[in-house]
């Protein structure tokens, strides 16, 4: 579904990724872990295509197409979806709005009829229901004022409804608590399937209780440094980071 | 143009003739005080419809011109500076003025603090000395007609050079001390060189009963990496007519905070005029103002934001009591380099009593697209749930409001880094107060 | 709700063409002599079949303009305008008092049509639920076309129809109100359209009259080289309320073109009347070539204790606005408020804004102003909150934000507070920004191309004020504005 070749990204002069090599399939769910500044994020944005990055080398295929020559919308319409660690906040714009608005820019990109108001309002709210958000804040300007939590369990909302086929999960874990990471836990649970991939990235293994990853990738300096199956995050939550580390250094 | 000479005002014909016997008995280069002259003349005294005196109409304020002050004798000098109050229990370094003549004889030139240099204003223009160059620091300022004036009247200041972190705060003290009115025209020019930081106080008195008027520009030049904290306060006598300018350009990386509070005058103009000439300066431009009877402050401020990256903060407190008139008028401007920038100038006032007047005019000239930039204006009076808030807790109504003053102003005067000098404008704001009621 | 209507389906809908009116109606017409004098004015007044006194007005307003200098404060810059190169009246040859709409030139019917405006009162304004009917006075360079529901509107007491008409026909009325909240000496464009002004609408609501539709001017501009001058009177009279919406399109030409109108309202106790208009004439080419002048000179009076007058402009078109319609807070307890869009793009120049004169106790006012600027436009918000000795307990709240759109335009603010009364209570706030990088990234990393994400935000932007406009207009505001803003961003 995802193959990244030697992929080399610096910003503003800064090197970030050092040609880093990954592979996702359909149906698999891969867990990305790694110390601060070891280049996840940037991963994530690259992948979906934010502008400030400045790609020196490398391919990201998904399905064995380029994504790194099109626009962050072409991306989206090809399936890639980003749960941002921050989601942004859009005075003015209702949530609703914006659902709609996205919804069918996406469905019109893959050359698919609109949904109706009524169609699009039942999904709205079977998502919304499952993620326990209220309708009064779908009806809020998109997540002005949003708690931490209801910023997340909005992205795991927008996910639902957009039914990407390639997901990635920036820290989503980051600023919740038992609750709300169960919640959205649940909600990014029952999108799972054969063909859908998930790249998780987290800096603990906290998230990974909840979201059972396949397959295990360790990144450090921008690069994946080891992989192994999921009882590797069980491995660094007891040892940390420090062996890592000390690879780059030597 | 005998037409234009026909439409003068009896104030402006009087400066013309002090101009005119003046020129050649002022020092220094007779040209460009002469150009400055001619370019005021060409518009004269400005008046309501003037924009940037829209509401300081000096045409109708000024009506009068003093005399120009001579030189204080010895002994004059020496009393005036002994009876000076202003921020007295502050240590520093003192740099005084009588009648707007510098008194070079309370300073010990031998003995300056570490990386200062101070070079008297008289002498230089004289001498033509190097570092006249560096007047004009803030080249729109020439059309100001206040600065014109000062440019083609100034008869003596200081040249200061701080070449590197001075710890004791340098102190500009003015004084005027003459029993009838005079005018003043001082140029003071602090060049804070690269890396270098100091804390300049100035304090402006004169006695009350006599219409003086004066003119003082201080110029500032601060470099990359500079830390500048300037203090102002304006306790210039009852009668005053006091007019004054700031012109700052500051370069990179710098920190430059300047406060004027004004606790005196009749009428007052003060002007600050900053350009931000490096990225990632930090500025911050406050004000005090405390006002009663028919007193009329202005606090006219425009910021240049020249440079991307830089951030400045103005805030502006003004409290009317009785009659008085406030004016607020603050400009940022963002040309089109200019990004990043964030801006954000606030004026409020404070009515306390019917009859008084505020007038706010804060603008943006914005040019650049990726900014932050936002300003904000208020005026009214006392919170009365606050009011009665603390009158519920056993506070008599003038004691509650004294209260909600002081702490209204001392949001502006918190910024103010020298512990002894805050605690010094604090106090005249509780003197202010009392005097009230 | 109709602002939070989809911006996205909106865009889809508009023409590729930014400037969609701008075509050219060929009729007939007749002009009066090229250029400003005591005769063309003796001809328009001829033209128009007015009394005497109204003749002898326009005169003493001439002879008052002649003195007058152009006003240079806003922050606009065109080249002179030569007063004597314009036509002051033009009006369509077959148009000479239409007795219905047969009578009038198909063309001109033809151009309604293309322009969405109904004239046939059975038809109805684009875009609007079937049971909402919208009274129209279409006007056409410098005459009245037509006028629907003038019956009806009468059966309720309502007198809407053209000013020319009023003049013959409700002289009293007109005497008494028309010069009183805008002087004829107030300013030189005011003064220039005193003694110049064709046509434009006059409405009295009658005592405890709540106005049974929406009323509404439409203003074309089509012939070359001609000005427009109209002038709108309204009157609420005790107790009444009227809602009216104005709106303006010309053709695309490549020379300037002058619209100088003065639009007066009076409120008296307890009367409310709110003014909406939608202004698109032609903004010029992208190089700044062409475009109407649009110097208009709008006040409200609450005269009358408890008045309440409403302006809400969305400001899409003209090459130079230079426009501030104002309120003056006479009547005790009256309200006065201002909901603002200027949009800019290209070459343009706004000054725009307010002014809110409290006189009156306890009065309040209300400022929301959104300009967005793109292109090499300007814009510039300029208004004036002032309180008078006696305006005891007067309230003011002022939001002004401005959006810059790329790195060639700029957004000024110039508000003036002026108190005089200590118990005023004004709050002023003023922010500019941009849309930020990581919300357009947000936005299509969901999916939306980068115009549809602009379209959007800058939609949530001035939804404070688009939720101020009647629904008819709002849809078509919004549309408006996703066009003034094509091209801008990339």
């Amino acid at each position: 579904m995802l193959e990244i070749k030697n992929l080399i990204v610096q910003i503003e002069d800064k090197r970030i990724l050092n040609g880093l090599n990954l592979t996702v399939n359909k149906g698999e769910v891969a867990a990305i872990m790694g110390p601060n500044g070891s280049g996840k994020s940037t991963l994530s944005y690259v992948i979906a295509g934010k502008e400030d990055y400045e790609v020196l080398d490398g391919e990201i295929l998904l399905n064995g197409e380029n994504v790194l020559e099109m626009e962050p919308d072409q991306r989206a319409a090809a399936g890639v979806f980003l749960a941002f660690q921050y989601p942004l906040e859009i005075p003015g714009v209702a949530s609703m709005t914006f659902l709609k608005a996205t919804l069918n820019a996406q469905r019109k990109a893959r050359g698919e009829a609109e949904l109706t108001t009524p169609d699009f309002i039942k999904r709205v709210n079977a998502a919304a229901t499952q993620l326990e958000i209220p309708k009064d804040m779908l009806k809020r300007a998109l997540n002005v004022g949003f708690s931490g939590g209801e910023k997340k369990r909005m992205e795991i909302l927008q996910m639902a409804l957009l039914q990407p086929s390639f997901c990635i999960l920036d820290e989503t874990d980051s600023g919740l608590d038992i609750d709300a990471l169960r919640i959205v836990s649940e909600g990014v649970n029952a999108l799972r399937s054969s063909d859908r991939a998930f790249l998780v990235i987290t800096h603990y293994q906290r998230l990974l209780n909840y979201i059972v990853p396949d397959t295990v990738h360790v990144m450090s300096s921008g690069r994946i440094v080891k992989t192994g199956g999921k009882e590797l995050a069980l491995e660094l939550e007891a040892n940390g980071y420090a062996d890592y580390r000390d690879s780059e250094a030597a | 143009m005998a037409d234009v000479t026909l439409m003068k005002t009896p104030a402006e014909t009087a400066l013309a003739q002090a101009f005119e016997s003046a020129k050649t008995s002022l020092p220094g280069q007779a040209e460009s005080r002469a150009q400055a002259f001619e370019q005021f003349t060409q518009r004269g005294l400005p008046h309501r419809r003037v924009e940037e005196f829209k509401y300081t109409d000096l045409r109708a304020m000024m009506r009068e011109i003093a005399p120009f002050a001579g030189v204080p004798a010895a002994d004059e000098a020496r009393a005036a500076l002994a009876g000076a109050k202003a921020l007295a229990s502050v240590k520093a370094l003192q740099v005084p003025f009588v009648n707007g003549h510098f008194v070079r004889e309370a300073v010990d030139f031998h003995n300056l603090p570490e990386n200062v240099e101070i070079v008297p204003l008289a002498e230089a223009l004289a001498e033509n000395h190097d570092w006249l160059a560096r007047l004009s620091p803030v080249p729109w300022a020439n059309d100001n007609p206040v600065y014109q004036l000062n440019t083609s009247f100034m008869a003596d200041g200081v040249m200061i050079r701080i070449a590197g972190p001075v710890e004791m705060p340098v102190h500009l003290r003015f004084v005027t001390s003459a029993a009838s009115a005079v005018a003043t025209a001082t140029r003071i020019l602090v060049v804070v060189e690269e890396g270098a930081s100091v804390t300049l106080l100035e304090t402006h008195e004169s006695t009350d009963g006599a219409n003086h008027q004066p003119n003082d520009v201080i110029e500032m030049i601060a470099g990359d990496r500079t830390n500048v904290q300037h203090v102002r306060i304006n306790a210039e006598g009852d009668k005053a007519l006091a007019l004054s300018t700031l012109a700052a350009r500051i370069g990179g990386d710098a920190l430059f905070n300047s406060i004027n509070v004004v606790a005196g005058s009749a009428t007052s103009r003060h002007q600050v005029f900053a350009v931000l000439d490096g990225e990632n300066t930090n500025l911050r431009v406050n004000g005090a103002t405390m006002l009663k009877g028919v007193q009329h402050a202005d606090s006219t401020l425009v910021v240049e934001h020249a440079a991307p990256h830089c951030e400045s903060r103005e805030l502006f407190k003004t409290v009317i009591d009785n009659e008085a008139t406030g004016v607020f008028q603050g400009k940022i401007i963002v040309p089109h380099h200019a990004q990043k920038t964030d801006g954000r100038m606030m004026s409020a006032a404070l009515l306390l009593e019917e009859g008084g007047s505020m007038n706010n005019k804060p603008e943006l000239e914005i040019f650049a697209d990726d900014v932050q930039c936002a300003h904000g204006a208020t005026c009214g009076q006392l919170d009365e749930d606050l009011l009665f808030y603390l009158m519920a807790r056993g506070l008599p109504k003038k004691e509650a409001e004294r209260l909600l003053v002081q702490a209204f102003l001392g949001e502006a005067l918190e910024f103010v880094e020298n512990e002894a000098a805050r605690e010094a404008l604090i106090e005249t704001v509780e003197g202010w107060l009392k005097a009230r009621t | 709700m109709p602002a939070v209507q989809e911006t996205i389906d909106q865009v889809r809908l508009i023409d590729v063409d930014q400037y969609k009116y701008g075509f050219e109606t060929e009729v007939e017409m007749e002009k009066s002599p090229k250029g400003l004098s005591e005769d063309v004015i003796r001809f328009i007044s001829a033209k128009k079949g007015e009394p005497e006194w109204m003749l002898q007005w326009r005169l003493d307003a001439y002879k008052r303009w002649l003195t007058m200098k152009e006003p240079a404060w806003a922050r606009v810059s065109y080249d002179k305008i030569d007063y004597n190169d314009i036509y002051y009246y033009a009006a369509p040859k077959k148009n000479q008092a239409p007795k219905s709409l047969d009578e009038v030139d198909p063309e001109i019917l033809k151009t309604y049509e293309k322009l969405g405006i109904p004239l046939r009162e059975q038809e109805i304004l684009a875009g609007v639920e079937p049971q909402r009917r919208v009274a129209v006075d279409a006007v056409f360079d410098s005459v009245s076309v037509a006028t629907t529901f003038k019956e009806e509107l009468a059966k309720a007491g309502v007198i809407f129809m053209p000013i020319s008409e009023a003049i013959r026909e409700y002289p009293d009325l007109v005497r008494q109100y028309m010069g009183s909240v805008v002087p004829v000496t107030d300013n030189f464009f005011a003064t220039l359209n005193s003694a110049v002004f064709t046509d434009g609408s006059f409405v009295y609501i009658p005592p405890g009259v709540r106005c049974p539709m929406e009323l509404s001017t439409y203003f074309r501009i089509n012939e070359k080289n001609t000005g427009q001058f109209e002038r709108t009177l309204i009157i609420a009279d005790k107790g009444s309320y009227v809602s009216y919406l104005e709106g303006c399109t010309a053709p695309k030409r490549d020379e300037n073109q002058l619209h100088a109108a003065v639009v007066e309202l009076i409120a008296l106790d307890d009367a409310e009347i709110k003014y909406s208009t939608v202004q698109n004439w032609y903004p010029g080419d992208a190089q700044g070539k062409g475009g109407i002048y649009n110097f208009v000179t709008k006040r409200g009076d609450c005269r009358g204790k408890n008045s309440v007058i409403t302006w809400t402009q969305v400001e899409t078109g003209s090459a130079i606005t230079w426009k501030y319609p104002s309120c003056i807070l006479r009547g005790d307890n009256s309200r006065g408020e201002f909901y603002s869009i200027a949009v800019s793009n290209g070459m343009q120049q706004v000054d725009s804004g307010t002014k809110m004169i409290h006189l009156g106790k306890n009065t309040t006012s209300r400022i929301i102003s959104k300009g967005i600027a793109a292109g090499r436009s300007e814009n510039t918000y300029r208004g004036l909150v002032s309180a008078h000795r006696k305006a005891t307990g007067a309230r003011n709240f002022t939001n002004c934000d401005s959006l810059l759109i790329g790195n060639q335009c700029g957004a000024h603010t110039v508000p003036y507070i002026e108190s005089k009364n200590a118990t005023a209570v004004f709050e002023h706030e003023a922010t500019t920004s941009k849309i930020s990088e990581d919300q357009m990234f947000y936005c299509q990393q969901r999916g939306l191309s980068e115009e549809e994400a602009t379209a959007l935000i800058v939609n949530g932007f001035v939804k404070d004020v688009l939720q101020h406009l009647p629904m008819e207009f709002a849809v078509e505001a919004q549309k408006l504005i996703s066009i003034s803003l094509e091209g801008s961003v990339g």
